[in-house]
């Protein structure tokens, strides 16, 4: 699982390079101005809440409390619902504004990496819901808690990328790029050739 | 029972068809690898004849020069994705396990999805040729040569298809060896005991675990430029760079090329001591030169890129990573020939292979790192030098240790001996045959002939060594005839190879060839990193064991080649979409749903069969 979550920051790690590499080369149509701040903040909490409900849902599996594992392995996969609702949300705002991934560049790199970080979560919530249901069936038991264990690993991952995403991405973008961090990524872009 | 809730009984026959398309034993899908690479390696092959046809005389008009961007498209890429990359899987799946005292990999079923989606995804690409659109932007890709403006067929999309679906199986069986590696191993095989061809697919499953995400990016990010008129890498204009793909594939495609030639390293590697019955001279340098080469290899992507004019800084601190990245591979080799140095040394065909490797790779090495010197690479960019020298690195390197790999362990994996009279027909046939190809190739690019060329004018002096180039490639043919009928006629009628025909010192020459389906009757206890031949350490293994006493392996099971094929027709689906988008949808969607479907099979499905369980005890 490490080597997988491993492989998977190279994975987001390539997405938010590139849209850092063409930020502000969007030539027309909305960009950053149209992050919503506010709204995202509220769902990055529900985010980091689940997180919470996850560390306690295991607390629970592995003391042998089922009735507490099953809430809160519930609660995570309800709040990480609540959190792609959040972002259908957000899509749906950005296309009536008129930013879709055809539209700029701003939105191609920006909707494609919030898009594959959506479908993580997504995942989780598939496997959050297995899990859920085979502690009634006897699959998942107090002897092998490493199951829910590893999923937990998996779900503070999307979590943490998810903050930087929120760092990087929404509150660098939407409060004007202090100006150092712009130059540092244009400078480095610059040397590889870009921008 | 779990068994009734799948829709098929689970297929417990040993053999027939069925077994093999639903096996999950490491050996199996090894030998799968083995042949299915093979088959791609005369596919290729057959791309490269008629393109050395093609320039085998001054304006030749054999092929049109759309046909010729074709053939060297599909050539290199069936080379890398579909031999190279596959040859070495099949010696990890074959090899690993047996080396370390395990009895299957980590995850079996993960194991055989890994080679089902690599099969069907080079289906899938090839079939393009079978639709009018064989993919003709080179094996690169560069934008914007695969923009919609410019590739108006489907070929681009069969290549990015193609190439991500076998790009999932690949991620999912580096994952599947890293875990294979580091927790599977028997008591006693400590890191520092494992034979270098284990640690050497330790590297490599780590760097495809972190060389393929940049990939898989790159190729979804082309594949939105392309179906959903996204912009990426195109219109200058919008604020995109055609840059960016190059940075994409190449910050993959450098440490790619160590993903192709560690594997025949660590051949080498074990194949050497063997043949000069000794140690292999300093194997903790060997093995911390390949850790080196596996993180330097990830710095060093710009130099495939120093004439895009980047500037002075990037080109510097390229420069001297490439030069860097030249020392522990000089390591190495130095390495290898003090194993040599006062060994016993024995010329059997594996040897020579090794030796070949050796000299080959060592000249394709010597031609790499000139290009570190960015003024003689602004020279050379472009040229048959550069194709001269990937082929030494390639074919020298990894094709030549591939090989040596193929006849050291063909006793193993069938029980019988190869021929050692044909088998060093081949070797020369083999080895005459690539110098002759190759060697002139140097000398042509010097003097100006460009790559990707269909054809040039009489006046330019090309033509006689493009005479010997064509004719070397011909020995080439024949070598490869030779050895087909080398391995049919052992199938057939080889002398049976016994236990340890070599008198080799690693774990897998202590059990029968070919192995029993468990490997180990009992798991060895390994104190030695050369267990055969350390009489204090040495592992005797028990025969056979009784039929009712054999350890309980994981079923066969379905679900991994449902799923992969669920996952291909997806992507194919999305080629059907652009031209019937009802169609195309309904293709998606029923092939979403059997993945999923797949995907619970699977997950449900308990590892060995229960009704097959209870009739075992």
């Amino acid at each position: 699982m490490w080597a997988f979550l491993g492989s998977d920051v190279l994975f987001f790690g390539t997405l938010i390079a590139t849209h850092l590499v063409y930020r502000g080369q969007s030539v027309s149509g909305p960009t950053e101005g149209i992050l919503d701040i506010p709204v995202t903040s509220l769902s990055t909490f529900v985010l980091l809440m689940s997180s919470l409900a996850m560390v306690l849902a295991l607390s629970g599996l592995q003391r042998g409390k089922m009735g507490e594992a099953r809430f809160w392995l519930a609660a995570t996969a309800l709040l990480g619902s609540v959190f792609v609702g959040f972002q259908m949300y957000e899509f749906a705002e950005f296309a009536n504004e008129g930013l879709t991934p055809r539209t700029n560049l701003f939105g191609s790199t920006f909707l494609i990496m919030t898009g594959f970080h959506g479908t993580h979560v997504v995942i989780g919530i598939f496997w959050l819901w297995s899990l859920f249901f085979s502690t009634f069936n006897g699959k998942i038991h107090q002897g092998n808690s490493l199951e829910v264990e590893i999923a937990g690993l998996y779900w503070h991952f999307v979590d943490i990328v998810w903050i930087v995403i929120f760092g990087v991405v929404y509150l660098v973008g939407a409060y004007g790029a202090e100006e150092h961090v712009h130059e540092a990524t244009h400078s480095a872009a610059a040397i590889f050739g870009l921008g | 029972m779990a068994a009734n809730t799948s829709i098929l009984r689970r297929p417990l026959a040993p053999t027939g068809i069925w077994a093999w398309m639903t096996t999950v034993d490491h050996k199996r899908i090894g030998i799968l690898y083995g042949v299915t690479a093979f088959f791609f390696f005369m596919l290729g092959g057959m791309e490269a004849l008629i393109m050395r046809a093609q320039l085998a005389s001054a304006e030749s008009t054999l092929v049109s020069a759309a046909t010729f961007n074709a053939l060297f498209t599909m050539h290199g890429t069936t080379m890398v994705f579909m031999v190279v990359m596959p040859s070495g899987a099949a010696f990890f799946n074959f090899l690993v396990p047996l080396m370390i005292g395990a009895r299957d990999v980590a995850f079996p079923r993960l194991n055989a999805f890994s080679y089902w989606l690599f099969l069907f995804g080079a289906i899938l690409m090839n079939f393009s040729f079978f639709m009018n659109a064989f993919p003709d932007m080179g094996w690169f890709g560069y934008a914007p040569l695969t923009s919609n403006e410019f590739s108006i067929s489907n070929s681009t999309d069969y290549w990015v298809l193609g190439l991500l679906v076998m790009g999932i199986g690949t991620t999912a069986a580096g994952f599947n060896f890293v875990v294979t590696i580091l927790n599977m191993r028997a008591p006693g095989m400590t890191l520092m005991r494992m034979p270098v061809f284990v640690w050497m697919t330790l590297i490599v499953a780590f760097l495809i675990i972190f060389a393929f995400p940049p990939l898989t990016i790159a190729l979804t990010f082309l594949l939105f430029d392309r179906f959903f008129d996204t912009n990426f890498f195109v219109d200058i204009g919008a604020g995109s760079d055609p840059l960016l793909w190059q940075h994409l594939f190449w910050i993959f495609g450098h440490p790619e090329v160590y993903i192709l030639i560690l594997p025949a390293m660590g051949i080498v590697s074990d194949v050497l001591p063997t043949f000069t019955r000794k140690p292999l001279f300093g194997y903790t340098m060997v093995v911390f030169a390949g850790v080196v080469i596996g993180f330097l290899g990830f710095g060093v992507w710009v130099h495939h890129m120093f004439v895009t004019g980047l500037g002075p800084w990037a080109n510097a601190a390229f420069a001297a990573t490439t030069m860097a990245i030249a020392v522990p591979t000089g390591v190495k080799i130095f390495n290898w020939l003090a194993t040599l140095y006062g060994g016993s040394i024995i010329f059997k065909t594996p040897m020579l292979f090794a030796l070949g490797f050796l000299s080959m790779f060592m000249l394709g090495g010597l031609s790499g790192v000139m290009h570190a010197v960015t003024a003689v690479d602004s020279q050379q960019s472009d040229t048959y030098f550069i194709v001269a020298h990937f082929h030494y690195v390639l074919f020298g390197g990894a094709i030549f240790g591939l090989t040596s790999g193929i006849y050291y362990w063909f006793p193993k994996i069938s029980g019988k001996m190869l021929s050692e009279p044909i088998g060093k027909l081949h070797f020369w046939l083999m080895f005459i045959g690539f110098n002759l190809t190759f060697m002139p190739m140097h000398i042509l690019g010097v003097i100006g002939m460009p790559r990707r060329i269909y054809t040039y004018a009489e006046d330019m002096g090309f033509e006689p060594l493009n005479q010997i180039v064509s004719g070397g490639s011909l020995i080439i043919a024949l070598a490869i005839v030779v050895f087909t009928f080398n391995i049919a006629r052992s199938v057939r009628q080889g002398e049976p190879a016994g236990d340890n025909p070599w008198g080799a010192p690693t774990l897998e020459w202590s059990i029968p060839s070919p192995p029993h389906h468990y490997n180990f009757p009992v798991i060895p206890t390994v104190r030695s990193q050369y267990p055969l031949w350390d009489e204090n350490a040495n592992v005797v293994l028990p025969p056979a064991l009784p039929a009712h006493n054999e350890p309980i392996m994981p079923d066969p099971s379905y679900w991994p080649i449902m799923l992969a094929f669920a996952i291909t027709m997806v992507a194919g689906g999305l080629i059907i979409w652009q031209g019937h988008a009802i169609a195309g949808l309904t293709v998606i969607s029923s092939m979403g749903l059997l993945g999923m479907r797949s995907i619970f099979g699977w997950v449900l499905e308990p590892m060995e069969d229960e009704a097959h369980v209870s009739a075992h005890h």
